[in-house]
């Protein structure tokens, strides 16, 4: 993948961010903020390769796999989190009836 | 282009997709819950993208396999276990401890990649590949130190570990922070000139900044930091997809940072705070300390439990006002018993839900339906505020600064044009509060010296148990 093209991914992916985000309700900016932390975890990704490029290399195995580590403390924590914090807007109506 | 080539294509641009709809679905109340779970599918997805890239192509060796199981086991399982135990009110600071550790895994991986390269790229050097290779690992590094160190002083901030130094409010600070900047700045040229070991200064430096950054701001501005850092935390790891050459990465990355940014906007506007008084202003207490809003109360009216229950149960339309007070003392529960026999009792009963009430916004609501509140009883300001003239009780339960007529009367004020909750135009005013401690912002109440304000003072929870004894003996809600 050329350098210019993953700037093209950059630029098109910030440009989908801010478009994705206009109106939020006060009620969701605590969810959105830990829904979207937990996608920020994506950095897992990285230390996967990391990892499988190691060939061997010890202390980079080591390294990657702190990485991982806290990179999936993030996202299970964060997704676990923000759907406790969803679950108790979405219980109301459904016990209502 | 091979087979895993196009699978990995494939599945990629479908995790794509799916993040993207979870990011615009969590901004929607009736869609949230889907779009989280969405979101949370993609993600794996994409892991077994990538996985099933490399099975297909280089293979990945039994110690790799090793490592990733270790690694994955433990993350996930802290990961759950936090998310599970944290009680609701201290949601604020556990989102900035995971996205602390989300900066602090793209710091890591940038750091690896430096220290030992990856072997395979090493076949035709090429000076100005290096040099992007070099760029993105200086950024990964420096924006995920800073995440890292920042998003802890702000959990360790929330959580009451850490007060605000005073040094912090001198304007030594802007010098220290901009000799910190300056430092990583020369230890990235550094890099660049291929002294690989100033990558050492390089973390060290910007982990400092992170630090002399997050310091000196004051806990009500917290919330704004914490979005900020959540953005930059994409940013990090957007740069970390350039490192390992990861388009999937780089989109995330940068979706992440660029909803962040908004979202940060949305929340100043929603504190009527600007971003750079946030970062560079110091806590807003520091300001108002010569400021006329300072100064002593002359008229305070201090009430009993029973006086309230008395003038509760004469009443027809009652507004509660719960602020992060009632979040510390858990009485979200026991005011739904109260307000339960109100209703039981024909009271209209209305809660009325500031922007930023909690700790950071939407953080009450939260804890009100956890306690079992319709969610059609929740009012926002904008909705509340002209049914005040109309209504006979107020109760504010630990809310102090939201509910201050400085915010619309006095110019001078550090408050001065922050959205408030009108509260003084109701018949009565009571507010349940542990003394007279000033709120965040360290300002002065004027709503406490006003005539139909009442003060009770105590904890909530003990308040609102007394209350509901009360309002037993006088029989209401006993149908």
């Amino acid at each position: 993948m050329s350098f210019i093209s993953l700037l093209w991914v950059l630029l098109l992916g910030s440009l989908l961010g801010l478009e994705l985000i206009g109106k939020v309700p006060p009620t969701l900016h605590t969810p959105l903020m830990s829904g979207a932390n937990a996608i920020s975890g994506i950095t897992m990704l990285a230390a996967l390769t990391l990892i499988v490029k190691a060939e061997g290399n010890v202390p980079l195995l080591i390294i990657g796999s702190v990485s991982l580590g806290f990179a999936l403390f993030n996202v299970v924590g964060g997704f676990f989190v923000t759907d406790r914090m969803l679950a108790m807007f979405s219980r109301k109506p459904s016990n209502k009836k | 282009m091979n087979l895993p080539v196009i699978i990995k294509f494939v599945i990629d641009l479908l995790a794509v997709l799916l993040l993207a709809l979870g990011i615009k679905g969590l901004s929607k109340v009736k869609s949230a819950r889907d779009a989280n779970r969405l979101a949370a599918f993609a993600m794996s997805l994409s892991v077994v993208g990538l996985l099933s890239y490399y099975l297909g192509t280089s293979g990945i060796a039994i110690q790799s396999w090793i490592w990733i199981i270790i690694g994955s086991i433990i993350g996930s399982l802290f990961g759950a276990i936090l998310a599970k135990k944290v009680p609701m009110t201290s949601m604020p600071e556990t989102v900035a401890l995971f996205n602390g550790c989300g900066g602090m895994s793209s710091l890591l991986v940038a750091l690896g990649v430096a220290i030992f390269p990856i072997s395979g790229g090493q076949e035709n050097f090429d000076f100005f590949k290096s040099l992007i290779n070099e760029v993105s690992i200086s950024v990964s590094i420096f924006v995920g130190a800073i995440t890292f160190t920042g998003s802890i002083v702000a959990m360790a901030k929330l959580q009451g570990w850490l007060s605000t130094p005073g040094w912090t409010q001198s304007k030594v600070r802007h010098f220290v922070n901009i000799v910190f900047a300056v430092a990583s700045l020369i230890a990235f040229f550094d890099l660049i000139n291929g002294n690989t070991s100033s990558i050492w200064l390089l973390v060290i430096v910007s982990s400092l900044l992170g630090i002399g950054v997050t310091l000196p701001i004051g806990g009500a501005d917290m919330p704004v930091v914490i979005s900020l850092l959540n953005s930059y935390s994409g940013i990090a790891a957007a740069a970390a997809g350039f490192v390992v050459d990861s388009q999937l990465l780089i989109v995330a990355g940068a979706m992440v940072g660029a909803a962040g940014l908004i979202l940060t906007q949305v929340m100043c506007k929603g504190m009527n705070r600007s971003l750079v008084s946030v970062l560079f202003g110091g806590s807003l207490s520091s300001q108002s300390t010569a400021s006329s809003g300072s100064g002593e109360y002359t008229n305070i009216t201090s009430c009993s439990v029973e006086e309230c229950a008395l003038t509760l149960e004469a009443a027809n339309k009652v507004i509660i006002v719960p602020g992060y007070g009632l979040a510390v003392a858990q009485a979200q529960h026991t005011l739904r018993e109260v307000t339960k026999k109100l209703e039981q009792n024909g009271i209209e009963v209305v809660y009325a839900i500031h922007p930023v009430a909690g700790r950071m916004p939407g953080h009450m609501n939260v804890l009100l339906a956890e306690a079992d509140v319709p969610y059609e009883q929740l009012k926002e300001m904008d909705v509340v505020n002209p049914d005040f003239p109309a209504t006979d009780v107020v109760l504010v339960l630990g809310a102090n600064d939201v509910v201050n007529p400085q915010a619309k009367n006095d110019s001078s004020s550090p408050l001065y044009g922050m959205p408030v909750l009108d509260v003084q135009e109701a018949r009565t005013v009571f507010v349940i509060k542990r003394g007279m401690s000033a709120g965040y912002s360290g300002i002065k109440n004027d709503l406490f010296d006003l005539p139909n304000t009442s003060m009770v003072f105590g904890d909530a929870k003990k308040v609102l148990n007394d209350l509901i004894g009360e309002l037993k003996d006088l029989g209401v809600g006993e149908k």
